[in-house]
């Protein structure tokens, strides 16, 4: 059972909430995404063992949605971040920066 | 109570308890376990073995038990698999061994156990493969019925059980003197403290020694300390509490036996058993360690047991293993147990030391008593059927194998000591790293993932100074990371017990004929009847992976885990595979470290409570008319109304022809309905629909079905324009909070720029549907003031207006293709309402009809049900719905995908209609469709989704997805070989007014 720190209600458990994947996946301009680049946004997700970027909603709580980097082998949550920024830098994440 | 010493021990000898076991009449002492007992009384037989039903016996003391499981209780009670050595005796207690039939002592499948060779690793994967069928009736019972444990109770559980929930600082795991040191130094600190042991008194490892803390028997000490701590306002001790799950976050479950050791039933009113959910700021983890088996010929038989089990039995219980005893150890700790049975009086026939040169402490101290102590030496054979009666000993040789002369000595009880295996099931579910220690063979805690430490027994420190010294420094540590004291520990109190001593890894010990062959067998685990040759056979065989060996010869995979066989195993593998033990790696241990109920783990959650129930504002009146009712998610909508005489058939055919020819009424009040109002409103529906909405007037109401960005259709329904800005969204029952949490995430995450409010108003309106020709007629009684004819309240519009005396929204709208009205008013009035049309419509045959009834009507007419004739894989031009999908719009969720090559394939499944060619006949739902006739493996071109018995049309009417469905039209496949091929014509997906003709009336 994970204990995430909802930004607007504090340390819930798991079961309060939703996952909702891998975060900065935007929805591409369908318009000008091939067939290739939309089967990349509706199935493709890095799989990464260390610090993941990934997306969750207080469903029993506020029903907001928030970001959180997480370190997918000790299951720590590091950072929790509004939707719409970017992704932190978090101890030991490569991926991270902006 | 042959073998009761007549002083000592922590039994109460004032109370007598009387217990049957195996049909056999026995008593025994307040404070003894089921185990105790019986050696008490000088039976060692059990049970039978899982596969050879060999006799077993009592081989350990505690939750490591491998072989003396039992069945408990009788009827309702009963419980399979327990094990005897922690099964608390109580007055009148009854159990039986498990894998025994009709007894322990007489099994009629030992058999098996004289074809044993018939029977290596792997038997079942390579005996029962053909042919399929028989698995089902023939080799699955068979096996089942001779292997399968204990029995589970038939009858319904009549305990109660719960749950709470507990937040701590400190967490201590285990109850000896680590972790009793642990808990009065955060305690004392002032940390809020939980310690959680197993057993019925703390103590641990003290309430099997004689060793003294500051002063005094171990066990007296441990229960001051007890007594210390329940003073302590901060600290809870849970006893009788088996920590069993490690999860993330230190989240913890432990598992409480409140009234086991009562006896069934009593208290009254008392919950049996509690879950406990612990959320812990630091874990102490002072879990101590379990004597490891020695591995050698014949190792199983009863009254071979583990030389700390019998230390256990003979000074916490006062009971004797028997009247002569042989020691077969490699390490100095386990002389202990053989100097204890001398020191109460009893008889140690010889000390078996495969060690060439050992030099125990307490090796003079049993020669002067008389015990032969053969050095260099191990047991190669062991004799006697239902009891050891003697073992044969032999020095080892240069090579491993034999050597010399071979001693037959006699005993009835074998104690054995491989040294001690750190108890680190917990660490290892905590996602720990285990390292492997070469000197002592162990595997100890490494790198922690979580906020804990190992310490004492567990940490691989088994001297009991170093055990109070390490749990005192823990228990400051984790009080000082919750902020209380200054994480000094508190002097810890002097002992008077021997260090450990050396000990020499030895893994298998030789027999009198190589490996595999003959009779004998060296017994790696106890309940899977796993050798060592097995994990040989398999090494030879060629598996490599630790996990791909255990799970093929089923080591470690009964309900003990292998806590006292995988070290064991793992070091046999190494050798079979000529590689270290590191290198063949370790399995993972998994959560539960002992079983636990299914009655602990559901709590108060069963029977109605498992799941709310929801329940509309007329479910009483459909429940004082008899209604049946169907559970659709969390509600309870009606079924169908029988009225008397009748059963469900007829029922639904009654309330088919009512609305075809009258009027009928739904109570459709559980369609989810979510408010959207904002500026922004039309353009999130013109995303999320398939089709328009800022082409809707107000006023109007418009179908959707809406896909995910993946094109396909994960939910339909009915949305009216009740402002500029302002709409009602209707959707499926079952999917309404699905749908509302999907509109969320796109303004949250996505388009967090529009400006949109979506509310959930299910629970507002009471929703009533009208439908049949005398629909409007009904209606016109109850709502006067309102225009109900076509031109003024056309098919799918909205008005509001007063109904049945309450303010009303009335939706023209139809799932039967009748004339059909909608009426939403306020939930507390939904039973008014109904009530007024069902007086209103009496003169018209108004009639209530249930959700099989709209079933039947709305495949009639031809109309999906989303999760029915959809799966997730089926787009809207499957459904031949394409009339629903915007050509104009540039972008709503789905529509990239159907132009991906998948979609527009032209072999997708299809929705069709199906008839039978026998009208009679009425397909099961889920029947697969196959194009011929023919011996199976035929391919399958699709699946019927819908099928019922239409009494409108008189005959059977299914829906089906079908292979390139819409390109067979007209032609006839086959309902599959289940139903004898029945041919079928495909048809189009409409069975009854195509047209539409029937919706105004």
């Amino acid at each position: 059972m994970l204990w995430i720190d909802c930004p607007w209600c504090g340390a819930r458990p798991e079961t309060e909430f939703r996952y909702g994947g891998e975060a900065h996946i935007a929805r591409p301009d369908p318009a000008t995404t091939d067939d290739a680049g939309w089967a990349d946004y509706l199935f493709m997700r890095s799989n990464p063992k260390g610090v993941h970027a990934e997306r969750w909603m207080h469903r029993e709580g506020c029903r907001r949605w928030f970001n959180a980097l997480r370190d997918t082998v000790s299951n720590d949550v590091l950072t929790i971040y509004p939707m719409g920024t970017a992704r932190p830098d978090a101890p030991g994440d490569e991926a991270g920066g902006g | 109570m042959r073998f009761r010493l007549k002083e000592g021990g922590r039994i109460d000898r004032a109370q007598r308890l009387r217990f049957t076991f195996n049909g056999r009449r026995y008593e025994g002492f307040a404070g003894d376990t089921l185990a105790s007992a019986l050696i008490a009384n000088g039976t060692h037989l059990t049970s039978r073995s899982f596969k050879y039903h060999r006799p077993r016996g009592i081989l350990t003391a505690g939750a490591e038990e491998p072989s003396a499981l039992v069945q408990l209780g009788e009827g309702a009670r009963t419980e399979p698999n327990l094990r005897a050595t922690q099964v608390e005796l109580y007055d009148g207690l009854t159990a039986a061994g498990v894998n025994a039939w009709p007894s322990a002592n007489c099994d009629f499948a030992a058999w098996t156990g004289r074809l044993a060779p018939l029977f290596p690793a792997g038997f079942y994967y390579k005996t029962f493969l053909w042919p399929a069928s028989f698995w089902k009736f023939v080799y699955e019972p068979t096996i089942r019925r001779m292997a399968g444990l204990g029995r589970a109770p038939e009858a319904p559980d009549p305990d109660s059980y719960d749950k709470r929930h507990v937040h701590c600082d400190v967490l201590v795991v285990g109850g000896g003197p680590a972790g009793i040191a642990a808990a009065l130094a955060a305690g004392e600190a002032g940390a809020r403290v939980l310690l959680v042991d197993e057993e019925a008194t703390l103590g641990g490892a003290l309430l099997g020694q004689r060793h003294k803390v500051d002063g005094v028997d171990g066990a007296a000490w441990a229960q001051a300390a007890a007594g210390r701590l329940a003073a302590m306002e901060e600290v809870r001790v849970l006893s009788r509490t088996t920590l069993f799950g490690y999860y993330d976050h230190n989240s913890l479950s432990a598992f409480e036996r409140r009234t086991d050791h009562l006896g069934p039933g009593t208290p009254a009113g008392m919950s049996r058993q509690r879950l406990w959910n612990i959320k812990a700021g630091r874990v102490v983890l002072a879990t101590g360690a379990h004597e490891r088996p020695l591995v050698f010929a014949d190792n199983d038989r009863p009254g071979i047991m583990l030389a700390s089990a019998a230390q256990r039995y003979l000074n916490h219980y006062a009971a004797l293993p028997g009247e002569r005893a042989v020691l077969f150890t490699n390490n100095d700790a386990a002389y202990e147990a053989a100097h204890d049975i001398v020191e109460a009086g009893g008889t140690v026939g010889a000390v078996v030391d495969c060690r060439h040169e050992p030099a125990a402490p307490l090796a003079p101290k049993l020669e002067e008593a008389g015990v032969a102590l053969h050095t260099g030496s191990v047991i190669a054979a062991t004799h006697g059927t239902k009891r050891v009666r003697s073992v044969t000993v032999a020095k080892l040789g240069e090579g491993g194998g034999l050597s010399g002369e071979q001693y037959r000595i006699f005993c009835d009880s074998v104690l054995v000591s491989g040294g001690w295996n750190p108890a680190v099931h917990l660490f290892s579910q905590s996602a720990g790293k285990l390292a492997f220690e070469e000197a002592r063979g162990i595997f100890l805690p490494g790198k922690a993932t979580q906020a804990l430490e190992a310490v004492g027994a567990a940490n691989g420190s088994f001297g009991l100074a170093s055990c109070l010294a390490e749990g005192a420094a823990a228990g400051a540590r984790a009080a000082e990371a919750a902020g209380f004291g200054d994480g000094t520990p508190p002097p810890t109190p002097p002992v008077e017990a021997p260090e450990p001593g050396a000990i020499t890894p030895f893994w298998l010990a030789p027999g009198q004929k190589p490996l595999g062959h003959g009779k004998a067998k060296h017994m790696v685990d106890h309940q899977d009847d796993v050798t060592a040759a097995d994990i040989r056979l398999a090494a030879r065989e060629g598996f490599r992976s630790v996990e791909h060996v255990k799970r093929y010869t089923t080591v470690g995979m009964g309900t003990d885990q292998g806590k006292t066989a995988n070290v064991n195993g793992l070091a046999i593998l190494a050798d079979a595979l000529g590689k270290t033990v590191p290198e063949v790696g370790f399995t993972t241990y998994r959560p539960p470290y002992t079983p636990v109920t299914f009655g602990a783990l559901a709590g108060r959650d069963t029977g109605p409570l498992m799941d709310p129930v929801r329940r509309t504002a007329m479910h009483e009146w459909h429940e004082a008319e008899g209604a049946v009712f169907e559970p659709v998610g969390q509600w309870l909508r009606p079924w169908w109304y029988p009225r008397p005489g009748e059963d469900k058939h007829a029922a639904v055919a009654r309330e088919c022809r009512a609305v075809r020819e009258a009027a009928g009424i739904l109570d459709a009040s559980t369609l989810g309905k979510i408010d959207i109002k904002g500026p922004d409103a039309t353009t999130l529906l013109d995303m999320v629909y398939t089709n328009a909405f800022s082409t809707l007037k107000v006023g109007r109401v418009r179908y959707g079905l809406m896909c995910g960005d993946d094109g396909m259709v994960f939910d339909d329904g009915t949305t009216a324009r009740l402002g500029e800005n302002h709409y009602l969204m209707t959707t499926t029952t079952g999917n309404a909070a699905h749908v509302l949490e999907w509109l969320e995430e796109w303004l949250q995450t996505e388009w967090p720029e529009l400006r949109v409010y979506c509310t959930s108003v299910t629970e507002q309106w009471a929703t009533v549907a009208l439908a049949g020709p005398r629909a409007r007629d009904v209606l016109a009684a109850v709502a006067p003031e309102m225009a109900l004819d076509t031109d003024s309240f056309p098919f799918m519009s909205v008005k509001e207006g007063i109904v049945a005396g309450v303010d009303a929204r009335v939706f023209r709208i139809s799932f039967t293709g009748e004339l059909s009205f909608e009426i939403n008013v306020p939930w507390q009035h939904g039973r008014r309402l109904w009530e007024a049309l069902m007086e209103a419509g009496a003169a018209h045959g108004i009639t209530p009809y249930g959700t099989e009834a709209m079933h039947v009507l709305r495949a009639e007419r031809g109309f999906i049900i989303v999760g029915q004739e959809t799966d997730g894989t089926t787009t809207p031009h499957d459904l031949g719905m394409d009339w629903i999908v915007s050509k104009k719009k540039s972008d709503f969720l789905g529509k990239r995908a159907w132009s991906r090559e998948d979609s527009r394939r032209e072999d997708r499944k299809q929705l069709v209609g199906i008839l039978t060619d026998d009208p009679k006949k009425v397909l099961p739902e889920g029947t697969q469709l196959v194009e011929t006739r023919g011996q199976p493996p035929i391919p399958m071109i699709g699946h019927v989704t819908s099928s019922y018995e239409s009494p409108t049309l008189g005959r059977s009417i299914a829906l089906a997805l079908v292979r390139s469905g819409r390109a067979r039209k007209g032609e006839t496949i086959y309902a599959a070989p289940e139903s004898g091929f029945l041919p079928c014509k495909v048809t189009e997906p409409v069975f009854y007014d195509p047209e539409g003709a029937k919706r105004d009336g």
